[in-house]
């Protein structure tokens, strides 16, 4: 507005401007500098006016930013540090005093100065046993096995197990740790310590994708039944897909039907819409739980009707069509609204068109009203599936063992194994996909035809 | 016209109107006529309007013809074969609609090809008929355009387009100008009315403005309420009003409520309500006694005494206002106590300039004063 108003005081009917053009005789733009009516030059007045409206409309968004700022993007900073960072093998925080000390630090020289895939000799051991005194010292043994034991499972009790006889081990070092536990020859162990002595690793991405480091450092894929990540990933993107594709099917007439009544019987049908939101999650889960668990009420009811036997009750709880079902009737609202939207204002006068030059109702619906609804379509298959590939309390409700989702796992990582890592790794890969997904939508239909509402 | 799309076929036996509406009801809530009997017959190639205020039933039966509303009762014909049962898609008739309805995602070339290709038409007879019909309208070099990139009476020249390349005999069009400004408007009646006599369609054009109806048609349908006030020709729609809602709809018009007080043939006197006396001829009146409404156009009425001293009765009249109009003098007087009365008169050199405050006396030929219903 104020930059509207400032370039009409820019027009020819300045009297600055006039002036100079009755004296020159010459026309009045390109000589001398336009000026507002202040006598100021027009440029500097403009940017003075827009500056206000800047520093206007920063301070408006300014709350909102740094909430963002300090709830969001820090954390997910955080957490993509956290993914490729992890000094749990060099250092050491005492959480009572606040301090950091180095650790491992013999282990970490011998590392520096033998090259991958050397076998571990009595040096190497002699710098274990140094670091094993200092870990003992410290307290420092869980936390140290802990870390690699993310890595090589089994290992934390040979950690906790040396340290506590540090004081009684004399050279040679190899034979007296080799007493202790033989394990301590695994060469994927030494691989692994290799790997956790410098923080900043790619592991645990490695291990997101069920990869990981053998003994020459070389990447070779984790041993079959200890993958499954990739399995997860892949049945959370069908599953995802799956519901995706159901909220489209379920959702589009229902749409439909709402954006072709009159308002006031859309609105109250938009209320059976909205319900879903104003009642809890768990409630609404749970119901679905009540409903289909083999003893529920759809079971009951098919048993009483005969329609199956008492001895054949469909499973359809604590697996992946529960996974389905729940949130397919969860993320619904989140297809309907964005079509609902981009098929209100759709006027029916296309509809007739087509149909007045000759298309029968199903072409004039496929070659007209379908290609009108595409970017309804693409907001809410892109918000469902979004929300489907991180959706993590419903599948853990109902998915039993096999319908659980990737974020189930990631979850687990955080509050249960404490393997941070990882699990900020799985998280971060599951951000990227979504990105890509999120460009490639952009590429193959554009964002600006996104209409969320 | 595509044999294959349509199930309208000319009928070489019958010498019915092209367009017939028998006795056609429509209701849409149960309650109350939209729609109240209408009968109305389109000869072939004719161009007619349907023209009244708004809620008056002209778009509902227009998509009754066109087949988007069922008719609650009655008969449409279409070459002697009733519509009533086919869907609009196999109608095979042309529709403009107001908001142009092109279809936004595909360009000027796609929408024109849309119903060429629904026919199942072949590529280079398409790509000629498109040619063609964007001749039509001048609008040749626009075919890769979308309808965004359009103007609003470009996009009404797509949308006639359109409805032109299948060559249907039948073309609709609801207010088609409704949204363009008063020049474009003049251009765009001149082109559509040239080019439907030139292709030989049969049109039916719905719009509530009475110049354009008055302009552009063969014959205009006034509705109101429901039903066909008159049917005629826009030049006897003028000036033969056959009731007061359409003489009042029309045009300018003077009205003055009165009693009959003698009627002989085709001549009458009218006593008005301050007693004098004027003379009309009856159109919806038969007895002495009854109560009518004289209508008058504002350039027949005279006040010139060398002609109106001919004249058998005169009234009297006082100036009230004199506009100045560039080609005409606009002249407002009260004229048996009504303050609305108004005559125009030529701007010639020889014309009076009236003042206000002057009293002069009015008349008119019996002819031009038609003494019509009393509504
Ligand atoms: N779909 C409908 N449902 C119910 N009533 C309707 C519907 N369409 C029109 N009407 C009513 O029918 C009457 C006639 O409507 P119609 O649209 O035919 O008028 P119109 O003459 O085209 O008016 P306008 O000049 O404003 O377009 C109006 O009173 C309108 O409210
Ligand atoms: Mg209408």
């Amino acid at each position: 507005m104020t930059d509207a108003a400032a370039s009409r005081g820019a027009s020819p009917l300045d009297p600055h401007a006039a002036v100079a053009a009755v004296g020159g005789g010459v026309a009045p733009t390109g000589t001398a500098p336009l000026r507002a009516a202040d006598g100021r030059p027009l440029k500097a007045a403009l940017q003075r006016a827009e500056r206000v409206n800047r520093r206007r409309a920063f301070l408006l968004v300014a709350p909102l930013l740094l909430f963002v700022l300090v709830t969001f993007l820090f954390p997910i900073g955080n957490l993509l540090k956290q993914s490729i960072w992890n000094d749990g093998f060099v250092v050491h925080e005492n959480f009572a005093t606040g301090t950091r000390t180095p650790i491992m630090q013999n282990l970490g020289g011998w590392f520096d100065a033998n090259p991958p895939g050397t076998p571990a000799n009595e040096e190497a051991f002699a710098a274990l046993a140094a670091d094993m005194a200092q870990l003992r010292e410290l307290r420092a043994q869980g936390s140290v096995g802990t870390r690699i034991n993310y890595e090589v499972p089994g290992t934390r009790s040979l950690f906790t197990k040396t340290a506590r006889r540090a004081d009684d081990l004399r050279p040679p070092f190899m034979e007296a740790i080799l007493d202790v536990d033989e394990d301590w020859a695994d060469p994927a162990l030494w691989a692994a310590m290799r790997g956790a002595s410098s923080p900043l690793t790619l592991n645990f991405y490695l291990a997101a994708v069920d990869l990981e480091r053998n003994a020459q450092g070389d990447i070779v894929p984790v041993n079959e039944n200890r993958a499954i990540y990739r399995d997860l990933f892949g049945k959370t993107l069908v599953l995802s897909l799956v519901i995706t594709g159901a909220t489209l099917l379920l959702g589009f007439p229902v749409a439909y039907l709402l954006a072709t009544l009159p308002l006031a019987k859309s609105n109250l049908l938009m209320i059976f819409v909205l319900l879903p939101f104003w009642t809890s999650l768990l409630v609404r889960t749970t119901s679905w739980i009540v409903l289909l668990q083999s003893q529920g009420v759809v079971n009951d009811g098919l048993v009483a009707a005969g329609i199956i036997g008492d001895g054949s009750r469909i499973q359809m709880m604590y697996n992946q069509m529960g996974t389905v079902i729940a949130m397919t009737h969860i993320l619904l609202p989140f297809m309907v609204l964005p079509l609902y939207s981009v098929m209100r204002p759709i006027d029916p006068s296309y509809m007739r068109a087509a149909r007045s030059l000759g298309a029968n109702s199903f072409t004039a619906f496929r070659r007209v009203y379908l290609p009108l609804t595409i970017p309804g379509i693409g907001a809410g298959a892109l918000l469902v599936f979004i929300l489907a590939v991180g959706y993590y309390i419903t599948p853990a409700l109902v998915g039993g063992a096999d319908g659980q989702l990737i974020s189930n796992l990631i979850a687990f990582h955080i509050l249960d194994s404490l393997n941070w890592s990882l699990g900020a790794a799985l998280a971060s890969l599951l951000l990227f996909g979504v990105l890509i997904l999120y460009w490639l939508y952009d590429r193959l239909v554009g964002i600006d035809n996104l209409k969320l509402g | 016209m595509n044999e294959i799309a349509t199930d309208i076929r000319p009928e070489a036996a019958t010498d019915e109107p092209f367009v017939v509406f028998d006795r056609v009801q429509k209701s849409y809530d149960g309650e109350t006529l939209v729609v109240k009997d209408l009968n109305l017959a389109v000869p072939r190639g004719e161009f007619l309007t349907m023209l009244g205020p708004s809620g008056s039933g002209k778009t509902t039966c227009l998509m009754m013809l066109a087949g988007f509303e069922t008719a609650t009762h009655g008969e449409i014909r279409l070459a002697g074969r009733s519509i009533n049962d086919i869907p609009p898609h196999r109608r095979g008739i042309g529709m403009v609609f107001q908001n142009y309805a092109l279809f936004p995602h595909m360009t000027v070339g796609e929408n024109l090809a849309f119903p060429l290709e629904v026919r199942s038409m072949g590529r280079s007879e398409r790509e000629e008929k498109i040619r063609r019909a964007l001749g039509m309208v001048q609008m040749e070099d626009f075919a890769d355009r979308r309808p965004a990139q359009l103007s609003g009476g470009q996009q009404q020249r797509i949308a006639l387009a359109r409805a032109l390349v299948f060559e249907p005999e039948l073309v609709l069009m609801d207010e088609p100008l409704g949204a363009l400004d008063k020049q474009l408007r003049e251009t765009l009646q001149f082109e559509i009315t040239n080019l439907a006599h030139q292709l030989g369609i049969t049109t039916v054009y719905v719009t509530h403005d009475q110049t354009e109806a008055l302009t552009m048609s063969d014959r205009v349908a006034v509705f109101n309420d429901g039903v066909i006030q008159q049917l005629a020709p826009p030049d006897e729609l003028y000036e033969r009003p056959q009731n007061s809602f359409v003489a009042q709809f029309i045009g300018e018009n003077n009205k003055l409520p009165g009693t009959v007080e003698t009627i002989a043939g085709d001549a009458c006197t009218v006593r008005l309500e301050d007693g004098s006396v004027i003379d009309a001829t009856p159109v919806n009146v038969s007895e002495p006694g009854e109560a009518t409404l004289v209508s008058v156009r504002p350039e027949r009425v005279e006040f010139k005494p060398e002609v109106t001293a001919g004249m058998e009765h005169t009234v009297e009249a006082e100036v009230l206002e004199f506009v100045y109009m560039g080609d005409t003098y606009r002249t407002r007087l009260r004229v048996a106590g009504d303050e609305g009365f108004v005559m125009k008169c030529r701007n010639s050199l020889d014309q009076e300039r009236l003042s206000p405050g002057m009293r002069i006396r009015i008349g008119w030929d019996p002819r031009d004063a038609r003494a019509l219903d009393r509504v």
